[in-house]
């Protein structure tokens, strides 16, 4: 008793129960105070969840679908009757490589000319017998480019002439609508994509197993398409970007690393180094669009790059990345404790010596983190590579830097703008959940590395 | 980790040398209006296809405007090649141009599209007159002879026979061909048919131009943008490529104007009064550097492509007749440039 009596100078006349109580109705709101802290925590970590959950939810409910897109397995005849062309060149003696590559051209072109929807109608024809069938609905019910499909077949094998093979042809995207309810079948005539004969045709090749949901691995594998929706893929666009990471790693990490470790170790500490340190930090809030102007500005019109190629897109998000590897890397050079440097020096290593030999080595788990956030980010940024033109239609697959290209955010932003609603919405779903994917599969690298790092030390 | 930032400082010299190798350009590059885009990108990647000794050429938006601006830029690899136009090029654009040493514009017409006016499928119908689009947006109408501050709120204000609705107009922004036609041949003609009071000719140049900002939205993306648009507030009513409301009826229900239902068939013959020739620029001076131009021009204007029963027909647009493609063919092998005569 007597000490609570000296910790309250103020009281003396009070009646025990009576500072009891008072003391005990201070507790209680000093403890539900934190209650309702928690509880206000709890709700907010439960509602970003929430969101986050919603999110995942939609995406995954929009975009599962479409990795699954309808095929047509057909058995396909290369009828001597339609393709009518002559046998494939063969390296006759004494012709010159350039002479036999001219050859081969001119024959793949005349392949080219073949009416492959002829055949493509034939082998439709055959998987529904009892029915005649008018050209222009199984020209609808196919998707366009799968002519060229057979074509490359044959110019592969020209055996194939005469015989039957089994053949997956990909359904048109308005196929794919219909048969996955993504438009309403209740609707007239007038408002459907496909014509009343076509989706006749549709239905009955669904029920006699003509038609299969195949895994859709045009996705993985081709270039966006305008002509025909249903084989529109994400492969350009995941090489323009790969290209464009790899721009970033090589360029971004050597000069963030080298000018974090001058301006912490070696630079004096003047007005100018403070100057350069708040310019740093400021850039790390740049937005990002403004790189993109600079972009436009200085590697386009004044370097000359071509436009739309993942070089001058990976310069510009280099440019973007650089601050953000800088800021890391000096923070984990603070953050190694002065006894390692006093005791390297103090041991007769030389500052260059200290520096990489001893410091460097223990902030390899910072800058990889660093490396990697930076990278994620300037993965998923579309906003300047708008402004240097890679927000185009790119039909190929880039094989270099200075081929044309776009990259996987921008994709997703293309396929958003598709006028095909019905198909792209799902397909811009399914594209949004390989970029998350690639994200986080960075990201476990990133943690997998550090953790590594980290044990060795 | 020294070796891995060799390697890595080696492939950047490898990077930055190939950069200077960067001088021969082997793709044609394209931009410009959202309208012609779905037709050059349908057209560019069978190019592809077709001609195994030409890349596909690449091709971007950024509306009529943005990419005549690119277009105009100058001569040189790191400029575009081709410029998409839903409308004609303006002579200051042609004046930019040739003064940044541009000078063969080749204009290269194939084909038509019509604009129209759609609402959610789930909206009332709407039979408009230019006259009754005029005095839903125009931010001064005439009423008994003299102009006042726009008093209509709701349709069926303007005309008993429009739907009892909110006016809500969700029109391109200035960036797109499509509004320049837009105000030309809906817009104009509405004011004419309003009967303004006696004025001076820019006065009435500029209330036949200034719109109402509280109902009028102005779209600088594409027309996805619309759409989404209409379905945040089914209230409003869209402006749209004939093209793509042909893509997109199971969300959209079309608009009359004057009496006509827009379609490939009353666009072609004229009887639907809002449509517009659609453009694409050819940079002369690219012809011989950057290879396949001529290729693709030709290839654009064949009958498989552009011709009636071609590929491009299947996808909205309206085919010009084959005399006229033969003749703006001809213009072209001549190289018979704009704005030189």
């Amino acid at each position: 008793m007597a000490t609570t009596d000296t910790l309250r100078p103020m009281g003396h006349s009070e009646p025990k129960d009576e500072r009891l109580a008072r003391i005990q109705k201070s507790l209680r709101r000093r403890r539900s105070a934190e209650t309702r802290f928690r509880i206000y925590g709890m709700s907010a970590v439960a509602i970003a969840c929430g969101f986050v959950l919603f999110l995942f939810a939609s995406i995954m409910h929009d975009g599962l679908p479409a990795f699954w897109q309808p095929a047509l397995q057909v058995k396909v005849t290369f009828s001597p009757d339609v393709v009518k062309v002559a046998p494939k060149p063969e390296k006759a003696p004494g012709q010159s490589p350039a002479e036999f590559q001219r050859a081969n051209l001119d024959w793949q072109r005349e392949v080219t000319m073949v009416n492959w929807n002829r055949v493509i109608q034939d082998a439709v024809q055959a998987a529904a017998p009892d029915v005649e069938l008018a050209p222009r609905d199984v020209q609808a019910v196919v998707s366009p480019n799968q002519r060229f499909k057979l074509r490359d077949m044959f110019v592969e094998n020209p055996g194939l002439l005469g015989q039957t093979v089994d053949v997956s042809l990909l359904a048109s995207a308005n196929v794919d609508v219909w048969l996955k309810n993504n438009i309403d079948h209740t609707l007239g005539d007038d408002r459907q994509q496909l014509s009343a004969a076509a989706r006749q045709l549709v239905d009955r090749l669904y029920e006699n197993g003509t038609i299969k949901m195949v895994f859709s691995t045009v996705l993985f594998t081709n270039a966006d398409s305008r002509g025909a929706s249903a084989e529109a893929g994400l492969l350009g666009a995941f090489i323009g970007s790969l290209y464009m990471m790899i721009i970033v790693i090589v360029l971004a990490v050597p000069i963030g690393v080298a000018s974090a470790i001058y301006l912490e170790e070696y630079a004096p500490r003047n007005k100018l180094t403070d100057l350069i340190e708040v310019n740093i930090n400021n850039l790390a809030a740049v937005p990002s669009i403004v790189f993109g102007l600079l972009g436009a500005a200085v590697f386009i019109n004044y370097f000359r790059l071509p436009l739309s190629a993942p070089l001058a897109g990976g310069l510009v998000l280099t440019l973007m990345t650089l601050p953000t590897i800088i800021i890391a890397t000096r923070n984990s050079l603070k953050a190694v404790s002065p006894s390692i440097r006093q005791a390297a020096l103090g041991l007769g290593a030389s500052k260059t010596q200290m520096v990489f030999h001893h410091v460097l080595p223990i902030t390899y788990p910072g800058i990889m983190t660093a490396t990697i956030i930076g990278v994620a980010q300037a993965l998923g940024e579309t906003a300047p590579l708008l402004l240097i033109g890679m927000n185009a239609f790119v039909a190929t697959v880039p094989t270099t830097p200075l081929d044309q290209a776009t990259a996987l955010p921008v994709q997703i932003f293309l396929w958003e703008g598709n006028e095909n609603r019905n198909f792209f919405e799902p397909r811009t779903a399914a594209a949004i959940i390989i970029l998350l994917v690639v994200m986080l599969l960075l990201n476990a690298v990133a943690i997998y590395l550090r953790s590594r790092f980290e044990r060795r030390q | 980790m020294k070796k891995a930032l060799l390697t890595a400082s080696a492939i950047a010299f490898a990077l930055a040398a190939s950069a200077g190798y960067a001088s021969a350009r082997d793709t044609i590059q394209i931009a410009g209006s959202s309208t012609v885009l779905p037709f050059a990108s349908i057209v560019a990647e069978e190019f592809g296809n077709a001609f195994p000794d030409f890349k596909a050429p690449v091709v971007g938006s950024g509306g009529t405007g943005g990419g005549l601006k690119q277009f105009c830029e100058g001569v040189g690899e790191n400029t575009i090649d081709i410029a998409n136009a839903s409308r004609a090029i303006k002579k200051e654009e042609i004046a930019t141009c040739n003064a940044n040493g541009v000078n063969k514009i080749l204009e290269v017409q194939f084909g038509f599209d019509g604009i129209v006016f759609a609402t959610s499928a789930n909206q009332g119908d709407f039979a408009l007159q230019p006259i009754h689009v005029f005095k839903a947006i125009a931010a001064q109408v005439p009423v008994d002879g003299k102009l006042v501050a726009n008093p209509y709120k709701r349709w069926n204000e303007i005309d008993p026979s429009l739907p009892d609705q909110e006016i809500n107009v969700a029109i391109p922004g200035s960036n797109h061909g499509t509004r320049e036609v837009f105000q030309e041949k809906v817009i104009a003609a509405g004011c004419k048919a309003a009967g303004l009071p006696e004025m001076e000719k820019e006065a009435m140049e500029k209330v036949c131009t200034t719109f109402r900002q509280d109902v009028v939205v102005e779209i600088s993306g594409d027309y996805t943008e619309t759409l989404a648009r209409l379905q945040a507030n089914p209230a409003t009513v869209g402006v749209f490529g004939l093209s793509f409301y042909d893509q997109n009826k199971d969300s959209l229900k079309v608009a009359t104007v004057a009496g006509v239902t827009p379609s490939l068939e009353t666009v072609a013959s004229g009887e639907y009064p809002v449509s517009r020739p659609l453009f694409f620029y050819v940079k002369g001076e690219h012809i011989g550097t950057i290879p396949g131009l001529a290729e693709y021009t030709e290839f654009f204007l064949s009958d498989q492509m552009a011709g009636q029963g071609g590929t491009l027909e299947g996808t909205g647009l309206i085919p010009s007749p084959d005399a006229t493609r033969a003749q703006v063919l001809e213009a072209f092998k001549a190289g018979k440039a704009v704005g030189t005569n």
